[in-house]
């Protein structure tokens, strides 16, 4: 009994001790909470009440924010390495310019010991420093002026608005400087007769040294503006800042490797046609500059020389020797930078499919996919994806797995959503394109069209969820400086006009669509340059006869928006007959005039190929989203894929349908004539074929790979015979 | 001029003659065959330059003529498609459409698309991607290799040094590399996603590794074990069936000597659990014909069928009945090999050259 109380009152004591520990230990824990906060508030972890300024929590989410945008800059420090290349190659191509212009075949040890001694001139460094400056601009202007999607002028006088295009003006002012300082460059360097503007002579007369104009030198410099603004002016039309990507993929050195040759031989070839057009030009128009520099810096003409704007003095084989070898090593160093930036550019980018930490989450494939902010990003995110789905076992697995916790399949969510929305947005955009062109140009209310568009939404069970027909199309500012329609920015108007900006100037589109665009119409180029009041005037009433013109086939488009009722409209008088007469006359006045008609003619192909300018994102698409779907059937553990499988399959026949009638249209199907030896990029020209193609390879992946189990998939009767064909390989 | 270019003509004739597939190429009544992966369909090219299309429920037989058509020498239907077949041809190579569903029987040379490159021709060997994203093509005379993107009808060149032009291509099944052959003792493996290369040397002589079904690098080594450890260097072809149970090996005969003609061999093999080829047997044809070129049906549901073009223009097919011994699992015995029946021997094969 007393041992039994013993060892209660003991165990008392000890609980009344541990008690006692316990209110200590909460009493420190206490003190030392205070103590923590006190000192995370120091250090600026958390923020007290009185503080104002930035946690380092705060600075940690800007110092995000921050890479976040240094990741939409991948393009821009692409850009600065290939400029950086591009200076650092220019050397080895200023040192074979040298050697070439110099050469002197009964001498060879006399040239190599002449260029050595030139190569380390102070003059050459001098003009090395000048070339680097104009290196640089040209990389800048690369970058500023590049494209993906290219922009493609659906008439001639489109084209014509593009090139007096004020941005275009002023590329084409720097590039006629730039060619004249490489060329100035280039003379002083072969040096002799064509180093300086002023030379002494002795008058004839008099006796007395003056000094007297360099024909051969200003002849040079001429040729240098006028490269340049050829340069300029055939990048618009070959549309050479448009930007494709390869079909495989390379590496850096040996695609440049592979690319090089083609720059010399398309650098020759160019200098060799400009030599051809600039000895031309000047043989007719020489002597007007040069009496203007003549007058202008009080130089004399030495009437001893033979005058080079005459047939013998154009005719001398060193002369022309020089002006092709300075022209190609002109081409050359743009062609150059334009070969590194496009190397650059084009080049992969993996995005991680998705991250442990919530941070990074920003910068994870289905973020990227669904961002619209910038084009290129959107592009590199679907070639990833188009490549990962092809190469990478272990991102597909990524992309089929599960979220933890939760179990939601978010990112094969995401990602199928956004391929899907892409290609019911071009389903759409064919679909209207085909009703317009159905209609035949005849006024269509805009309700009609609505209704026709949202049928054929609802009939197309697109991905059965409404947030696919809320997200905006590549509702990103279209990097088409040089179109002529300008693209507008998102949002309502931009879905109704998308699909008809190449035909907003045709009598195709319907009064709403013009209305809408119209809106826009201050800031088109049409507004600034195009002044003439000749061709303001004429407007309207080409605008008139058009709609009539176009029932013998050939619509020509006009330049300039709504055309004013016909006032007198309201009494049928004799006002009115008369007016009626006269535009009658007018009309067929106009149609009649072959400039005209050239110039408004509707280029064949044009519509075509601008509706699918963008067409490489959804060949992508449709490559990520078949071998994602094909890889599932043996890879996809938790049949993620499976829930989607019939929206994407009646999507993807939805599209092909709308692809098959399109191909049905006039001129859709022709193929353009094949370029021999350009720097300009006529890719885009065929990615119709391409998007069909890549369209019909994704159903007959889908389909070999499930073959009979496609049977139990849920789609409509129709759906499910256009996919027997393709199961028969019948298509 | 002319008697130039119809010399140039015939050095290119020759060179595709020795670089083609179809043995005695230059006399061949059969210029190339070529089953449709996916369907019971094959091409054949004849002597006069003409293609044929046959299906097996379907007496339409589409007779393809294009002016560009020129000495014909590899043929290749286009992986998860229905109409597209690839010819190599002596100066360029075509793409031919024919509509499966359509029963015309000469489709029109619109339905042609026709890719060339300077300096690339006669192209002698050619290879789709198994995703029929890609189409690379091979000429002797050019260092580089053609990959083609046919939608956009624009080619990327991949060149390398040395070897001297490429004979011969092949893809690995699942696309992940290519073979590429060289006319000397040398021959490349082409990763394809970043498109490097390696380089593998030769025994001796041209290299002519027929096709290997699976082109990883341990089959790979396999077979090259196999060929150096039979020394069978006067071996032709080789043809493995897609489910790699059974082995052609077309041995080359010796013109001179009358007994020795030319000889399919067929060998079993199995993979697993380690490599064995146990002989199985030959095929002949019948007297005085010779085997010229062969191939397995890519997807025989009963075992394997071996397609043999014989040098008096017939074309026959030899099934080789036997349940896989991967299904199910063990040895399993041969239920039957069949003696080679020879199908539809027509004499028509020749379009106009016998008229």
């Amino acid at each position: 009994m007393r041992e039994k109380m013993r060892q209660y009152e003991s165990r008392m004591r000890s609980t009344e001790a541990l008690k006692q520990k316990l209110k200590q230990l909460t009493l420190d824990n206490k003190e030392l909470r205070k103590q923590v906060k006190v000192l995370r508030a120091e250090i600026g972890l958390e923020a007290s009440p009185k503080f104002h300024g930035k946690t380092t929590k705060d600075i940690i989410n800007d110092l995000h924010e921050k890479e976040r945008e240094c990741n939409s800059l991948v393009v821009v420090w692409r850009a600065v390495a290939s400029i950086a290349w591009s200076v650092l190659l220019l050397p080895v191509t200023a040192a074979v310019f040298v050697l070439l212009s110099r050469f002197s075949l009964f001498h060879p040890i006399q040239w190599i010991s002449e260029c050595t001694s030139l190569l380390t001139a102070s003059s050459t460094i001098f003009s090395l420093v000048v070339l680097c400056g104009v290196v640089l601009i040209t990389g800048l202007f690369n970058l500023e002026f590049y494209t993906l999607v290219p922009s493609i002028p659906c008439s001639r006088m489109a084209l014509l608005g593009t090139v007096l295009h004020p941005r275009q003006c002023v590329h084409s002012l720097v590039y006629c400087t730039m060619g004249m300082l490489v060329m100035w460059c280039a003379s002083v360097t072969i040096g002799g007769r064509y180093s300086t503007l002023g030379i002494p002579c002795r008058q004839s007369e008099s006796g007395e040294v003056v000094t007297c104009l360099n024909e051969y030198h200003l002849f040079l410099l001429l040729a240098g503006a006028f490269m340049g603004y050829s340069h300029s002016f055939l990048g618009v039309v070959q549309n050479m800042y448009y930007v494709s990507f390869q079909p495989i993929q390379q590496y850096k050195y040996p695609r440049f490797k592979g690319c090089l040759p083609m720059v010399v031989k398309c650098s020759v070839i160019q200098s060799l046609y400009s030599a051809r057009n600039f000895a031309a030009l000047y043989f007719f128009f020489g002597y007007a500059p040069k009496t203007w520099i003549s007058s202008t810096l009080h130089l004399q003409i030495d009437s001893s020389l033979q005058p080079l704007d005459s047939l013998t003095g154009l005719l001398d084989f060193s002369l022309l020797y020089h002006l092709t070898i300075s022209g190609t090593f002109l081409y050359f160093t743009w062609y150059l930078t334009v070969l590194l930036f496009r190397i650059y550019v084009t080049e992969a980018y993996s995005f991680p499919v998705q991250s442990t930490f919530t941070e990074d989450a920003e910068q994870c494939l289905p973020k990227v996919l669904a961002e619209t902010n910038t084009l290129v990003m959107k592009f590199f995110a679907l070639q990833d994806l188009a490549l990962l789905s092809q190469h990478s076992l272990s991102r597909r697995l990524e992309v089929f797995c599960l979220s933890q916790p939760g179990g939601h399949p978010h990112n094969w969510n995401a990602i199928s959503r956004e391929c899907l929305s892409l290609l019911s947005e071009l389903t759409q955009r064919l679909v209207a394109h085909q009703d317009a062109v159905a209609s035949n140009g005849r006024v269509k209310s805009q309700s009609a069209s609505s209704d026709t568009r949202s049928a054929s939404l609802s009939s197309s069970v697109m991905s059965g969820t409404e947030d696919i027909a809320e997200t905006p199309r590549l509702g990103v500012p279209l990097r088409t400086p040089g179109s002529v329609f300008k693209s507008s920015v998102g949002g309502v108007h931009s879905a109704l006009t998308a699909p008809f900006t190449p035909d907003v100037d045709s009598p195709f589109s319907s009064p709403a669509i013009r209305r809408l665009v119209g809106q826009q119409e201050p800031r088109s180029p049409w507004f600034g340059t195009v002044q003439s009041p000749h061709i303001m005037r004429r407007g309207p009433k080409l605008w008139s006869a058009s709609t009539e013109s176009q029932s013998n086939g050939s619509p020509p488009a006009s330049p300039v928006t709504v055309p004013s009722p016909p006032a007198a409209s309201e009494k049928p008088s004799f006002l009115a007959q008369w007016l009626q007469n006269r535009r009658e006359q007018v009309k067929s006045f106009l149609a009649k005039r072959v400039l005209i008609v050239y110039l408004f003619n509707k280029l064949p192909e044009a519509s075509s190929q601008a509706l699918f300018a963008d067409s490489q994102v959804h060949i992508w698409a449709l490559q990520g989203l078949s071998h994602l779907v094909a890889a599932s059937f043996s890879e996809d553990q938790f049949g993620v894929v499976q829930t989607t499988l019939p929206n994407i399959l009646s999507c993807l026949v939805v599209l092909l349908e709308a692809v098959d009638r399109h191909f049905k249209l006039p001129h859709a199907s022709s193929k353009p004539a094949r370029a021999v030896c350009r720097m300009g990029d006529s890719t885009y020209k065929t990615l119709r074929f391409a998007l069909r193609a890549a369209l019909k390879t994704a159903i007959y992946k889908i389909t070999t790979t499930f073959g009979e189990h496609l049977n139990a998939v849920n789609i409509s009767t129709e759906h499910r015979k256009r996919l027997q064909q393709f199961l028969e390989f019948k298509e | 001029l002319k008697k130039k270019k119809k010399k140039k003509r015939e050095t290119s004739d020759e060179m595709v003659a020795e670089f083609s597939q179809m043995l005695d190429w230059s006399d061949s009544a059969l210029r190339s065959f070529a089953w449709h992966p996916h369907t019971d369909k094959f091409a054949v090219a004849l002597l006069d330059d003409s293609i044929r299309i046959y299906k097996s429920n379907s007496s339409a037989t589409p007779t393809l003529k294009h002016r560009c058509q020129r000495s014909v020498c590899a043929l290749q239907w286009k992986p998860l498609c229905g109409s597209a077949l690839a010819v190599a041809c002596q100066s360029c190579l075509l793409i031919w459409h024919v509509d499966p569903t359509s029963l015309s029987t000469r489709p029109s040379s619109g339905c042609a698309q026709v890719l060339s490159h300077p300096g690339h021709s006669p192209i002698t060997s050619i290879a789709w991607s198994p995703t029929g994203s890609l189409l690379v093509s091979a000429s002797p005379v050019d260092t580089a290799m053609m990959v083609w993107d046919v939608a956009a009808e624009s080619a990327v060149p991949l060149q390398r040094v040395g070897g001297g032009g490429v004979t011969y291509l092949s893809w690995s099944p699942d696309g992940s590399r290519l073979l590429a052959a060289t006319p000397s003792a040398l021959f490349r493996v082409w990763e394809t996603r970043m498109w490097t290369c390696e380089r593998w040397p030769c025994l001796k002589g041209s290299c002519q590794v027929r096709k290997l079904r699976k082109l990883s690098i341990t089959v790979f080594e396999l077979m090259y074990a196999f060929i150096y450890f039979f020394k069978l260097t006067f071996f032709s072809q080789t043809s493995w069936d897609p489910r790699g149970e059974r082995l052609a090996v077309l041995l080359k005969g010796d013109s001179q000597a009358v007994n020795h003609p030319s000889v399919i061999a067929v060998f079993k093999t199995r993979s697993s659990p380690v490599f064995e080829l146990l002989p199985c047997g030959f095929v002949m044809g019948e007297a005085g014909a010779e085997p010229r070129f062969m191939q397995f049906h890519p997807h025989f549901q009963h075992g394997a069928l071996l397609t043999v073009c014989w040098s008096d223009g017939r074309i026959s097919h030899v099934p080789f009945y036997f349940s896989s011994a991967g299904l199910l699992g063990g040895d399993s015995p041969q239920q039957a090999l069949a003696s080679n029946t020879a199908d539809h021997s027509s004499n028509k094969l020749y379009t106009e050259q016998i008229s």
